[in-house]
């Protein structure tokens, strides 16, 4: 193994990170609003993936213009959910949220399954690569690793300096003083639950344009969040972005080192550990 | 306990009686598939009862218990030649002795978290196992056929199982009703309904929490290694099948949380649609129903979260006030 390899899987392990670290940013930002651990989200990175797939193998759509359609259909089913599923539970105990976004997993991925099986699929969309030397990077990963950029980057000027993100952040640091200062709390965490699924979405959109997945995938990227929220600390949206730089270093760089099936023993071993030892998260404070 | 006749006691017991017995009085193997489906979500949910429903700790990765024991069960069996019953003693162990390990670190966690890391902890001993070499790795565990030779013969193998899993069921719910009706069953409750003011009245949670986890996983440890001895082989993705732990929630949730009566009554009618719905011939459209026992299930779930939160059992107890010396 040489130093150029061990380079190639760090950027690459790096770029795969970023795309990872924004459907856990979706989460994130749905458990610091309302504090419900959305259990859909695998779902919605799934629909994101077929958006994208199905628009782009049967009409030819560039895979990133689908993906604006993606965000938008997520947006929209993220604040469907929330009016059909979350809000009569948010004040019940966890378990019924736990249970109620459950379900619309079932419904999503049963529906998913009934209409396209759980055959796996591939875009087989390629932008090419670029060389560095002895470094090669695919096309569709730089890209992704640049789209993931700049939707944070919008996501955060977007809580930060607009009256609505000023309202979510307002909501999630207090509801009940935000309703007291009239601000529409249910209306502010519907678009919070629709921006973090539109974030799933995106991500799945992104996934699609350089891994093959099925109907099931979207499970095994809503595990890859919960890693990854847990890293950052739940509620966190930045924190979900180094999350997912840190997992994506460890799958990068850990295949080296081990059998590629060993990779999932030592994240969820992580996850437990970070659980235990600072549920918070790396960038939370003291609880 | 006081001796005075307790019809909820009886209740319970009668409901898994006409249950268990009609395979065995009329010597239907068919039915006995059947039925030993039914009482094995039954044990599986009777048993996640006690840490979900008495104690609100949702433990969404229950299955672990039930692989783990499935795994030790058929190890031991596999490669010493164990009895039966002492397989399913050893399965049994092992998933009381990891929620025992498990229970003070992760109990301490309140709410999602909970919830959250025993996911992760399905996920990381499935993991774990799929690259265990004396468990077999990813290929598992499978059985010679030799093996059945000391019950009879496979077909003798198969009843004394159904015998062994009636055995469970009927010893988990009676456990069931005597943790309900005990004291420790009254500090599990208190901690389920205000955590901070159990401590406060002298409860140490951490123990009492601790302890009513492990009694919620030995019986899926058990019930584990009959299964997977019945099924003749084992894989990780069988046994660690994080589906299997959210069905049993809906069972608990159909029947009633917290009850007894309830579990019992949801394992019942969740196999049953379940099996209506998957030898349906009903056709919608271009889609058969049976490719929509997921969605249905799901649909339901939702309904009864959303609308009847406290299960069956529970909206009668609410309903009707005479009810709730009967039904437990």
């Amino acid at each position: 193994m040489n130093f150029f390899t061990l380079l190639t899987a760090l950027i690459d392990g790096l770029l795969i990170g970023v795309v990872y670290g924004i459907a856990a940013m979706g989460l994130n930002l749905i458990w610091g609003v309302m504090r419900v651990i959305n259990l859909a989200h695998g779902a919605l990175i799934a629909m994101g993936m077929f958006t994208v797939y199905l628009l782009y193998s049967n009409f030819g759509l560039n895979p990133y213009l689908a993906l604006l359609l993606a965000a938008v259909l997520g947006l929209l089913m993220g604040m469907l959910i929330y009016f059909v599923a979350i809000k009569r539970v948010q004040n019940a105990p966890y378990l019924s949220t736990l249970l109620a976004t459950f379900a619309v997993n079932m419904i999503l991925i049963g529906l998913g399954t009934a209409a396209f099986t759980t055959t796996p699929r591939d875009s087989g969309f390629s932008i090419g690569s670029l060389s560095l030397g002895p470094i090669t990077l695919q096309g569709t990963r730089l890209v992704a690793a640049f789209v993931t950029l700049a939707v944070t980057g919008t996501l955060y000027f977007f809580l930060y300096r607009t009256i609505p993100g000023k309202h979510i952040r307002a909501v999630s640091n207090n509801r009940a003083a935000a309703e007291l200062m009239g601000i529409p709390s249910v209306r502010v965490m519907a678009l919070s639950f629709g921006i973090g699924a539109m974030l799933a979405a995106i991500a799945g959109a992104l996934i699609a344009t350089f891994f093959s997945f099925t109907v099931l995938s979207g499970d095994v990227y809503q595990q890859k969040s919960f890693i990854i929220g847990v890293l950052g600390g739940l509620g966190n949206p930045l924190g979900a972005l180094l999350g997912g730089l840190i997992l994506g270093v460890l799958e990068g760089l850990l295949p080296l080192a081990m059998p590629n099936t060993w990779v999932p023993v030592i994240e969820f071993g992580l996850f437990i550990f970070i659980l235990l030892v600072k549920p918070s998260g790396l960038l939370g404070g003291k609880k | 306990m006081k001796t005075r006749f307790d019809l909820g006691f009886w209740l319970v017991l009668v409901a898994i009686a006409v249950i268990a017995f009609p395979p065995i009085l009329g010597q239907n193997a068919a039915l006995r598939e059947k039925t030993f489906t039914i009482l094995l979500a039954i044990v599986m949910a009777s048993s996640l009862n006690i840490i979900m429903g008495y104690t609100g700790y949702v433990s969404f990765g229950h299955v672990v218990f039930y692989g783990l024991g499935g795994y030790m069960g058929m190890y031991l069996v596999d490669n010493f030649a164990a009895p039966l019953p002492l397989a399913v003693l050893a399965g049994g162990i092992i998933s009381g002795a990891l929620a025992f390990l498990l229970g003070k670190a992760i109990l301490r966690l309140r709410g999602a978290y909970f919830a959250l890391v025993t996911i992760g902890i399905n996920e990381a001993v499935r993991t774990f196992v799929s690259n265990f070499q004396p468990f077999g790795a990813a290929t598992g565990i499978e059985l010679q056929f030799a093996v059945y030779k000391p019950y009879g013969g496979p077909a003798q193998a198969l009843w004394f199982v159904y015998y062994s899993v009636v055995g469970l069921a009927i010893f988990g719910v009676v456990f069931s009703y005597w943790l309900k009706k005990s004291k420790f069953g009254l500090a599990l409750m208190t901690i389920r309904e205000d955590e901070d003011a159990a401590e406060v009245l002298g409860i140490f949670t951490p123990d009492a929490k601790t302890w009513a986890f492990v009694f919620s996983a030995i019986l899926p440890g058990m019930l584990g290694a009959l299964f997977f001895f019945k099924n003749g082989n084992v894989e990780p993705s069988d046994a660690f099948r994080l589906g299997f732990s959210i069905e049993s929630l809906v069972m608990i949730m159909l029947g009633g949380q917290g009850t007894v009566l309830g579990p019992i009554l949801g394992a019942l009618s969740y196999q049953q649609l379940r099996g209506a719905l998957l030898t349906s011939d009903i056709v919608i459209g271009a889609f058969p129903l049976k490719d929509f026992q997921l969605v249905i299930s799901g649909v339901l779930l939702l309904l009864i979260v959303l609308f009847i939160p406290s299960g069956f059992v529970g909206w009668l107890r609410q309903r009707i006030p005479q009810l709730r010396r009967v039904l437990e």
